[in-house]
């Protein structure tokens, strides 16, 4: 059988392959130098109250497995190749949220000698999610942005400034 | 050949569900690590040279950003150090609020330890079930601050923000549930027998190593060491509100759970006996802008032990140098010890029993066995760890 983008075969699977992406994205979470605090709140945002798997959002431990990259912090000259690297490992599509004020934009971190910079100074990021941290509703604000432009076939960037400090 | 049956498992330095990267190698002849050694400095920003780049308020809010666990104590550790050196002292009501906050945050701060570690051991209900008490500390830190993280109380001279009698009830109301849950992972760490075996005997370190390798805080209590800077160098409101030192002689895994579990019902009684006997007056005094020259030394005790901040002013705006020493550091000479004659499997345990500040290890394991290698996740260790206990 032949596969291209046209044959009706192929844009079922595309559809099944999107359906399944959107309800169950799997996600793995870097911390290239934040100081912690976006992370435990991630880690809150999975636990009961928040509960981030009811969107079928999955965090686990190897990139191979992952669509999505969850990246915390400043890029420190050290992580900076790590976090290249986890992203070269992801298979196509992938997609990049970067949570906390650093990770926008170094915060507090900004002009350190080990700072390479932001995240999106290294990978492309598809949602950024400020606030330092962001609350847990922010960070499921976020998640369920990106799962809605998925919906819409495309990933435009979204900045999650209304939900950040609802 | 001999290596064939010695291999190296590196743990790189990425975690899926914990906190910061950090790098391990552990050397393993057949089950049994043989030698280990941590790599850090994955997250090293450069904060104490930033430090000389910002004046001393703005340095207040750069080191709050050490650490989102432990927060407040290091702006503590920094404020109480620059009002030394200031020759002021923050007023009796802002002591207070400070050792309040610093309490609220140690149980926070125990209750994501308990949890951390039990996810380690494959105990994944009770890391649920102690993350969603700790919500109930995180409202009422976020009710008195405004923010769950970095709540930014002090301010050189004082504290940001009073409590009031809408917060002491709240408060109040808090801590009578956890005292009750508590009561309850009290009684599971004890007694439940598969948890037990996962702790019980494990990763023993005596009270001589303990001193040795100069660990600090609930690691080295677990030993039967008895420090603890809030009953040794009494600082802030401390002096009004003794603490009552919990140690255990066991020096395993499981002493180090009791210790912490134990610790939280000090907490406890001692935010109550504050909101008692809360002093009245004002939250801050005055502070010059330019801070005179001089060098002083700081401690305070961290939810994970000392944490010792060294400050010097050479009489201007800035900062000439601050230097950090936090209390993960200390302990993680201990655990790279103990760590040797153990089993491979019992490696995620023993690492987030000095409740490491970098629980965060997303790592990678590698096992190259002779010239084959294999990759491993630091899941994949914990899922081993896990399945070779189900197996006995
Ligand atoms: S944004 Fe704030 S909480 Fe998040 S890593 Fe940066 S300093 Fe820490």
């Amino acid at each position: 059988m032949e596969f291209s983008p046209d044959t009706p075969w192929q844009k079922v699977l595309d559809a099944v392959r999107r359906w399944a992406r959107i309800n169950s994205p799997w996600a793995i979470h870097y911390n290239s130098g934040s100081c912690n605090g976006c992370d435990i709140e991630i880690l809150a945002t999975l636990t009961p109250r928040y509960d981030l798997e009811r969107f079928g959002v999955k965090l686990q431990g190897s990139p191979r497995h992952a669509d999505i990259l969850i990246c915390t912090g400043p890029v420190t000259r050290q992580s900076r190749e790590r976090l290249l690297r986890i992203y070269e490992q992801m298979p196509d599509p992938k997609f990049v949220v970067a949570v906390g004020s650093c990770g926008l934009s170094g915060g507090a971190f900004r002009g350190c000698y080990n700072i390479v910079g932001d995240i999106s100074e290294v990978v492309p990021v598809d949602v950024f999610i400020p606030g330092c941290p962001p609350r847990p509703e922010a960070i499921i604000f976020g998640m369920v942005k990106l799962l809605e432009s998925l919906k819409k076939g495309k990933a435009e960037v979204a900045t999650v400034s209304e939900g950040a400090h609802a | 050949m001999e290596t064939q049956r010695k291999f190296i498992v590196p743990i790189g330095p990425q975690h899926p569900a914990l906190k910061e990267p950090g790098h391990f190698q552990f050397t393993v002849d057949g089950e049994i690590v043989t030698d280990a050694s941590v790599r850090l400095g994955y997250v090293h920003r450069g904060i104490e040279k930033g430090a000389e780049n910002r004046n001393w308020t703005q340095n207040l809010y750069l080191f709050e950003r050490i650490c989102g666990i432990c927060s407040h104590v290091h702006a503590t550790a920094l404020a109480i150090g620059v009002e030394r050196l200031a020759g002021v002292q923050a007023p009796p009501r802002a002591q207070a609020i400070r050792i309040l906050m610093a309490e609220l945050e140690r149980i926070h701060s125990h209750l994501l330890w308990l949890g951390v570690a039990a996810h380690e051991g494959g105990f994944d209900t009770l890391f649920m079930y102690s993350w969603r008490d700790r919500e109930i500390v995180m409202d009422l830190l976020e009710s008195l601050s405004g923010n769950r993280v970095n709540y930014s109380v002090n301010l050189i001279g004082g504290v940001k923000f009073d409590v009031e009698d809408k917060h002491r009830d709240a408060i109040l109301r808090g801590l009578d549930t956890l005292e009750e849950r508590t009561r309850h992972y009290l009684n599971v760490v004890t007694t439940d027998r598969t948890f037990l075996a996962r702790t019980r005997g494990v990763g023993t370190m005596s009270r001589n190593q303990a001193e040795l390798f100069g660990t600090v805080g609930p690691t080295a209590r677990a030993s039967g060491v008895a420090r603890d800077v809030r009953v040794d160098a009494p600082y802030e409101a401390y002096t009004l509100f003794p603490v009552n030192l919990v140690t255990d002689e066991g020096g395993d895994l499981m002493a180090r759970f009791v210790v912490r579990t134990k610790e939280l019902f000090e907490s406890y009684r001692l935010i109550r006996e504050i909101l008692d006997h809360l002093p009245s007056g004002e939250l801050t005094v005055r502070v010059p802008r330019k801070i005179p020259a001089g060098e002083t030394v700081s401690r305070v005790e961290a939810p994970r032990g000392e944490l010792f901040y060294f400050i010097k002013s050479n009489g201007g705006e800035k900062p000439e140098r601050i230097k950090v020493r936090t209390p993960s550091l200390c302990n993680w000479a201990s655990v790279m010890q103990v760590a040797v004659g153990h089993k491979l499997a019992d490696m995620p345990m023993i690492l987030s029993g000095i409740d490491p500040c970098f629980s965060c290890n997303d790592r990678m394991v590698l096992i190259n066995r002779g010239s084959s290698s294999q990759v491993w996740s630091w899941d994949e260790l914990r899922r081993y760890g896990i399945e070779y206990y189900k197996k006995l």
